[in-house]
């Protein structure tokens, strides 16, 4: 189907399923109950999810298939930001053509960017990323205020043009995004008994893309550009003496996962009309680095996983505080209480990144291939133990 | 007038004269060996004829055009495939891939974003790859991790990879360098064949006497950078100066 065989187009509806469904798969428990604070189905974090998602899976197009690890790609989520930013100041409040414009400006730059840094590959290529990531949040920091609004990042005002729209709504406030009229942030609640499930306009359009940006990575996985690819990882002197240029291919590869990170900028900016230098800063790009490594990097799935991973972290781990954990440790005695919440108690709230970063090096050191070498090996344990159960039933029938 | 053209070339590195003056002709449709003592040379030589060195002076022709000044992927699209002496071919990828890759090549240049289509879906690709796999006797390994395989199968895909590409020119850089003498002898068996059905020139680089005289119509011996002496192999065999040159003046 599309194009895919069969296990690739299994692939594709699973993930079409999990985010189609994800308002109630996460929201497992009841609002009311002491669970709930587990609960991830919040169209802000569910918008989050799937926009991060967009900017691993093309990061994966350009490290998981050539091997070059870039740290600089959230420079190009910057980008995307304001460029849809401006879109919304000055052409109208429709999320389209800012979408569009983000691609479009990111690809130029990661164009820009790429050309000078592929001139090197490996912690070589890595460094000069780096330095351009950090250079555009300098200047977007500083220099470009007059186009980035500097520290106080890029808004919208009330005298913005709009030359599509209105500057002002009737009753004078700033217009919000929509997609032809659709409001990204209009949710429609649906209470289900003890249940109360949220479906977003903006999540459901930014799920979408999401679908056709994964459905379009299967697509270059599969293609002899692909193939190209992991053979530039695999041995670029193999390429260059079988008559293949190695240098289109890779700028192609980072560009076009410049234009994926320009595209989930975008819809960052389409959900919440802002955009700050601080989405440029070095940390956001090695995040990218940490989902796609974490999830599987090389693999499709991975990158989605990962960055589900992460951004679940982030934003529920880090809401647990010391009262939570009283809480839940309230059957102790008193004084075992109070040590247990003090050992737990550097791992949550702002300690999350400590418990991710003890994960993550678990994660690299017993399993390389990231959560999906993790679930391949459960699968293959269940297999294994089935066949076990198979064969142990097979050698008794005869006996009998 | 050869296929392969090489005039004056010499090539200095620091203080050190790698190749002198170097001429020689290739003819079409033969198999000619470049041997010679260690240091003589003939890595150096290679290099200039593949883009890897450009040569300080002389010139390289190659089918009436100067192969110098190129990039090693152009030299390859002109038609002159290299075999390396460690086999270089795509560790990580399949066996059938690594003959898809050179045939992908051929068929489509030095670039193609070709990212809409799938491998499957070009079949042309595919039944060349897969004709190929048969001629090397590969078949059955298709699905295979090409690292996995022994040095031996490697050398053997990866001359295979270079004739999918269809090279008017294949060079050879001490092909049997480091294999038990059954995958030596394979190896020789295998290029007997190639030169006997295909109309391809060769061009080969080797310390095995055994492998030059079972091969060869035509010897270069190079010492200290320069040609000693270029003729048939009967002639070279008794030949005191390349007696000279690889044991030394006492013997």
């Amino acid at each position: 189907m599309f194009g895919l065989d069969n296990k690739d187009t299994r692939l594709l509806l699973v993930v079409a399923v999990l985010t189609l469904c994800a308002p109630f798969i996460l929201n497992p428990f009841p609002t009311d109950s002491a669970m709930a604070q587990f609960n991830a189905g919040y169209p802000d974090l569910m918008q989050r999810f799937v926009i991060f998602g967009i900017f691993a899976i093309g990061f994966n197009i350009l490290f998981g298939l050539t091997g070059y690890l870039s740290f600089g790609h959230a420079a190009f989520l910057g980008v995307g930001s304001y460029s849809a930013v401006w879109m919304f100041k000055l052409l109208s409040m429709n999320v389209v053509p800012a979408i569009l414009l983000s691609v479009v400006i990111s690809g130029l730059f990661a164009l820009l960017i790429g050309f000078v840094s592929l001139r090197r590959s490996g912690i070589y290529f890595s460094i000069l990323t780096l330095a351009f990531a950090q250079m555009s949040f300098n200047l977007a920091y500083s220099v470009l205020t007059p186009i980035t609004n500097g520290e106080t990042g890029l808004q919208l005002t009330l005298d913005d043009p709009r030359v599509l729209g209105v500057s002002a709504t009737a009753d004078g406030s700033i217009p919000v995004t929509n997609l032809f009229g659709m409001e990204m942030r209009s949710t429609f609640e649906m209470a289900l008994g003890p249940w109360a499930f949220q479906f977003n306009a903006g999540y459901y359009l930014c799920a979408l893309i999401l679908l056709a940006a994964f459905y379009l990575s299967i697509r270059i996985f599969r293609s002899p550009f692909g193939m190209m690819l992991r053979a530039v990882k695999s041995n670029q002197q193999r390429m260059n003496y079988t008559g293949l240029n190695t240098k289109p291919y890779t700028l192609a590869a980072f560009v076009i996962s410049g234009m994926y990170a320009g595209l989930a900028g975008g819809l960052m900016a389409s959900m919440d009309p802002l955009a700050g230098a601080e989405r440029m800063q070095w940390t956001a790009s090695g995040e990218v680095v940490l989902m796609t490594i974490l999830g599987g990097a090389g693999t499709l799935i991975g990158p989605v996983l990962g960055a589900g991973f992460i951004k679940y972290f982030e934003n529920i781990f880090s809401k647990i505080n010391d009262h939570v954990l009283h809480s839940w440790f309230s059957f102790m005695p008193d004084g075992l209480e109070d040590f247990v919440v003090f050992i737990i108690h550097p791992f949550i709230g702002k300690g999350w990144h400590l418990t991710l970063g003890i994960l993550f090096m678990l994660v690299v050191v017993f399993l390389p291939g990231g959560l999906v070498e993790g679930g391949q090996r459960i699968a293959k344990w269940v297999k294994g133990r089935k066949n076990k159960d198979d064969s142990a039933s097979a050698t008794k029938t005869p006996a009998e | 007038m050869g296929i392969l053209e090489v005039k004056n070339v010499g090539k200095r590195f620091g203080g050190l004269q790698a190749l002198g003056d170097v001429n020689l002709s290739v003819k079409e449709n033969t198999v000619h060996a470049i041997i010679g003592p260690n240091g003589a040379g003939k890595s150096t030589l290679l290099n200039c004829l593949v883009g890897k060195l450009i040569p300080d002076t002389g010139s390289v022709m190659f089918d009436g055009q100067s192969v110098l000044g190129r990039k090693p992927y152009e030299i390859n699209q002109m038609g002159i495939s290299r075999v390396f002496q460690t086999p270089e071919i795509f560790g990580d990828l399949s066996v059938l891939e690594n003959m898809l890759i050179p045939c992908f090549a051929k068929r489509d240049g030095a670039f193609s974003l070709n990212a809409i289509t799938s491998v499957p879906s070009e079949k042309d690709v595919l039944e060349k790859a897969e004709a190929m796999l048969e001629e090397m006797n590969m078949a059955d390994k298709r699905h295979m991790h090409a690292a996995s395989m022994s040095r031996g199968d490697k050398r053997r895909l990866e001359i295979g990879m270079c004739l999918s590409q269809e090279p008017r020119l294949l060079l050879l850089d001490e092909p049997t360098a480091g294999m038990a003498r059954a995958d030596t002898n394979n190896t020789i068996d295998l290029l007997k064949e190639i030169k006997e059905q295909r109309d391809i020139t060769i061009a080969i680089i080797e310390h095995d006497m055994h492998v030059v005289f079972s091969l060869a119509d035509r010897i270069t011996v190079l010492a200290q950078g320069t040609p000693l002496v270029e003729d048939d192999p009967q002639n070279i065999r008794g030949n005191p100066k390349v007696r000279e040159a690889y044991l030394g003046e006492s013997a």
